[in-house]
């Protein structure tokens, strides 16, 4: 590629010769099949769609999808329309990516070809379905952000004027709210709920940012008003108990014990909140 | 005059920090904000900054002060950056921190429960708070709350999934809104607006993989220099030294590994193939140690990627390979999960070892550009109504940008952004002329390049252009450049863009296609790529992250200048702004011995050491080996000035560092009694 081979070049070698530890490389293996569920557009009919790519040790769904994107070619050598899916961070921090890989919700980002090969040949890749599917891979999940809104996950700030430090807390107390803050509204935990569906239940997600921000000295001082959200014909009643969320959350946010937490403070202020008023 | 009858109305292109900070100060002051982001706000690049943020807010006892964090910053940056906005930034820095935390962003404690603070790279003070390894997230998404605050009041009305394609410029240059791509339809409209805020972040994947999300192209700020914005320093483009490669980006694996006691190695016998515990002490080579014992591992990002490039260049490279270990197996794994918990997850889950019990493997890759568009103190481009923010634009970092620096920098670009639009929308004077023609014409225009795209059929392909870019930036304009290889790089460049224009787009499904939008960035992109390109060409010198062998000293008297580039049919076109270093004399970077090591050299430091003072130019004492220093008084901090005879305590006399002050956070936009 370099127009000059009497220098070393740069940082060639970050291209090109990844390090490669991975716990077992197929190095017999030439290619990797896959199968993706794809749609044209909403409302149009789904169909499978098989590829091959040329298989590299250390290969994670992104890299096959650039790969079908620069190539946009069937396994039988047929033309097809290039394969449309969202990526952004691939550091599985953004959530963008979520898809439905071998049969799991996970971030595609994360999901190495070699481990997904152990479960299943060809690998397979559909959209997320509680969600409404924008075109192939692609899902529009812009309820959820909705559902931060109904629980007014945020804290009350009187202002963004200086006004010195926050709350003094413990690590402990901070701990157990970083757990919450990471949630990165990747849609997992909806997608293996079995009650939610569309609109009849707001879902793990919002929950737990209920508890993340009530679990804050400020923002426990507009506690009722998040739970005010979670207490309508969508609220936390819906729950299950199935326990799926916290099995997929790629981020380990202990979603169960905030659905047991905000339970009990949903029903200390139905019963007794009134008598605030 | 204002675009909408209900009152000022400002565009904000981009969702990250920079955009949310900047939205919130505007929605806080009772104005209206229409962002556009190309995805969820909530997942904007931002998320991706793991070590967290600075501001010297001296809770360690260790004499750090604002001026020592400003110091340090226009010292880091090899004395490129404008001065004074640097050090608004750092006077703001601990307002900032402390507003996320009262936003409830869930920093690290301390015992007592404030917040911890850790130590970065180029700097000896612990300054940088942080929220586990994932602070970028918290902040993000801290930003985010009270901005879904605003969209609730209906100040914000938020346009994800729209990307800008151009700006909408009237007759006489003045900004007057935007035209953006709906990315589902590809349906092209214009928004008037009484200013435009750019906070578009980095151009990252014009070098193919780095560290930066898929959003990264540079694009929409490619497009503002197209149409006459300066864009300034694009030759400095921060390679990190410790990135995980991988097949479809760079991980990033943070500063802050480094900072919580990291160890930078590899054996020191070449071609060792021993695995890494097995290597003895003796035989290892910790070469940042080694050769920069004051600051060991934590020497600055561009010094670190030098010296580990150039270990693999001599064949000293892990297993002969382009990687070195960064170890961290001599901490113990609880509080490497506590401190770096998320980063070393990050690692084992894309590369599948345990970073608690094997030394990580990393090599260098592209992250950050310290150059983005040209803005004044005010964050002002140069044309009138347009306004740059975050890694976008080009203020603060000068040559190389400190470690935990950019969250801050992000927020205070917003913060001052925020109240330079509003004051530009409230006292622009508009001639009342119709201006419906401006916008229908950018539109059609806008419209004509996707219709044409879309005819095209030379059969050439859009992805494998991007890769070709990719790999001659990577190779060429990254960390070590060669005139002869830049020029090849310029004249691949032009044939790339040749080739364009012969691109047949690959998708024949419009709806929510990724080929089109991905083309109008790629042209966007390669142009931008000739900026940085020419730039680095043109600036025959050795400054912070740009390293010419063949000009290995820094050049004050030629190059400590600006590069201004300005967009023409044949390409940019260079000239050069001097630098405002009003407040520290530019001296020496060396980061083999302290600052204080430096400093107290000659017949200055012999007259000062006599007057029993600290010498020259404003920083502290710093404490060396086995002599803890505590300042004298905590209430009365002592800043120096730059006359190295003369030694001023502002709080008594001429109180020059804290008159100019300024900018505080309340300064940016007051509050609104509605929301």
């Amino acid at each position: 590629m370099s127009t000059h081979t009497d220098r070393t070049s740069s940082t060639e070698a970050t291209a090109d010769r990844s390090y490669t530890p991975a716990p077992e490389r197929q190095s017999e293996r030439k290619f990797v099949d896959i199968r993706i569920k794809r749609r044209d557009r909403p409302g149009a009919e789904q169909r499978w769609e098989d590829f091959s790519v040329p298989y590299r040790p250390n290969l994670n769904i992104i890299s096959c999808l650039m790969d079908i994107q620069k190539n946009p070619v069937t396994k039988d050598g047929a033309k097809t329309t290039p394969v449309v899916w969202d990526m952004n961070c691939l550091e599985q921090v953004c959530g963008i990516c979520t898809m439905i890989v071998n049969g799991k919700v996970r971030q595609s980002c994360s999901a190495l070809v070699d481990q997904l090969l152990k479960e299943k040949d060809p690998i397979t890749l559909e959209p997320m379905t509680k969600f409404p599917n924008v075109r192939d891979l692609a899902v529009d999940r812009s309820r959820m952000f909705e559902h931060l809104k109904q629980v007014k996950a945020w804290i009350e700030i009187d202002g963004t004027h200086d006004l010195g430090a926050g709350p003094k807390m413990t690590q402990d107390e901070v701990a157990e709210r970083y757990a919450y803050s990471r949630c990165m509204t990747c849609g997992c935990c909806l997608e293996a709920c079995p009650q939610y569906d569309e609109d009849q239940y707001i879902g793990p997600q919002a929950i737990a940012q209920v508890r993340y921000q009530n679990m804050h000295p400020s923002g426990k001082m507009t506690r009722d008003e998040r739970l005010e959200g979670i207490m309508g014909d969508d609220g936390i009643t819906n729950c299950g108990n199935a326990q799926n969320c916290v099995r997929v959350c790629p981020m380990s946010i202990p979603l169960t014990k905030a659905i047991y937490e905000e339970n009990r403070e949903t029903i200390l202020h139905g019963l007794f909140g009134w008598l605030k008023r | 005059m204002a675009a909408t009858s209900k009152g000022t109305k400002i565009a904000i292109v981009g969702g990250g920090l920079a955009g949310l900070a900047a939205a919130m100060k505007i929605a806080e002051a009772g104005h209206e904000v229409d962002l556009f982001s190309v995805v969820p706000v909530k997942r904007s690049h931002s998320v991706c900054a793991q070590g967290g943020i600075n501001g010297a807010v001296n809770t360690k006892g260790e004499g750090d002060s604002t001026w020592e964090h400003f110091d340090d910053t226009v010292y880091g940056g090899d004395f490129l950056a404008n001065q004074p906005p640097a050090k608004a930034m750092c006077e703001m820095a601990p307002a900032i921190i402390y507003l996320f935390d009262r936003m409830g962003v869930p920093f690290s404690r301390t015992k007592e429960g404030l917040l911890d603070f850790r130590r970065f790279g180029g700097t000896k003070h612990h300054r940088t708070a942080f929220a586990g390894a994932s602070t970028g997230q918290q902040l993000l998404y801290a930003l985010d709350e009270q901005v879904r605050r605003y969209e609730v009041g209906g100040k914000v009305k938020k346009y994800e999934g729209w990307e800008m394609l151009s700006l909408v410029l009237d007759d006489h240059q003045v900004c007057r809104g935007l035209i953006a791509m709906n990315r589902h339809t590809l349906e092209l409209k214009a928004f008037p607006a009484d200013a435009v805020i750019m906070a578009t972040g980095g151009p990252g994947l014009i070098f193919g993989k780095s560290t930066n999300s898929m959003v990264c192209t540079g694009s929409a700020v490619s497009a503002c220099y197209q149409q006459g914005a300066r864009y300034a320093n694009g030759e400095f483009i921060q390679v990190h030294p410790t990135s995980i490669p991988g097949e479809d980006k760079l991980r990033l694996m943070s500063e802050s590994a480094r900072g919580e006691g990291g160890r930078v190695w590899v054996p020191r016998q070449q071609g060792d193939k021993r695995a890494p515990a097995s290597i003895p002490e003796k035989e290892r080579i910790y070469f940042l140690e080694e050769k920069y014992p004051a600051y060991g591992n934590l020497v600055p990002r561009d010094i670190a990627t030098r010296e580990i490039f150039q270990i693999c260049l001599d064949g000293m490279g892990v297993g002969g390979d382009n990687q070195v270990y960064l170890d961290l197996t001599h901490i113990d794994a609880a509080t490497l999960d506590r401190k770096l918990g998320a980063i070393l997850e990050i690692y084992e889950m894309f590369v599948g070892d345990d970073p608690r019990h094997v030394p990580m493997r990393i090599f260098p890759g592209v992250h950050y550009s310290m150059g983005g568009l040209w803005v004044d103190a005010n964050q002002r481009t140069n044309i009138p109504g347009l306004l740059a923010a975050g890694e976008c634009d080009y203020s603060i970092h000068g040559a190389n940008r400190l470690g935990a620096n950019s969250l801050v920098s992000c927020v205070y670009g917003g913060f001052i952004a925020a109240p330079a639009a509003l004051e530009y929308a409230a006292n622009v004077e508009r001639n009342g002329a119709d201006t419906s023609k401006i916008y229908d014409d950018e539109l059609k225009l806008q419209q004509g390049f996707n219709d044409d795209l879309l005819k095209q059929s030379g059969g050439d392909n859009q992805y494998v252009i991007h890769d070709e870019m990719g790999k001659w930036m990577t190779d060429n304009v990254t960390v070590v450049r060669y005139n002869d290889r830049l020029k090849a790089t310029d004249n691949k460049l032009l044939e790339l863009i040749e080739r364009y224009k012969r691109i047949s787009i690959s998708d024949s499904n419009m709806w929510a296609t990724m080929a089109l939008p991905h083309a109008r960035q790629l042209w966007n992109m390669l142009q931008l790529a000739r900026v940085i390109t020419l730039g680095a060409l043109a600036r025959d010198e050795s400054r912070g992250a740009h390293y010419k062998p063949d000009f290995p000293n820094r050049n004050d008297e030629r190059f400590l200048k600006t590069t201004i580039a300005e967009y023409s049919g044949e390409g940019p076109v260079l000239s050069y702004e001097d630098v405002d270093v009003s407040l520290v004399v530019p001296r020496k970077r060396d980061y083999s011995k302290g600052k204080q090591e430096q400093k107290t050299t000659g017949a200055v430091a012999a007259q000062a050491a006599a007057s029993g003072l600290p010498t020259t130019d404003g920083a502290q004492q710093i404490p060396v080996e086995g002599w803890e220093q505590k300042p004298k008084d905590l209430s009365n901090p002592v800043v120096w000035t730059q006359d190295k005879e003369k030694v001023v305590d502002v709080n008594h006399g001429q109180a020059e560092t804290r008159g100019e002050r300024g900018k505080g956070i309340e300064d940016a936009g007051g509050k609104s009694d509605e929301l």
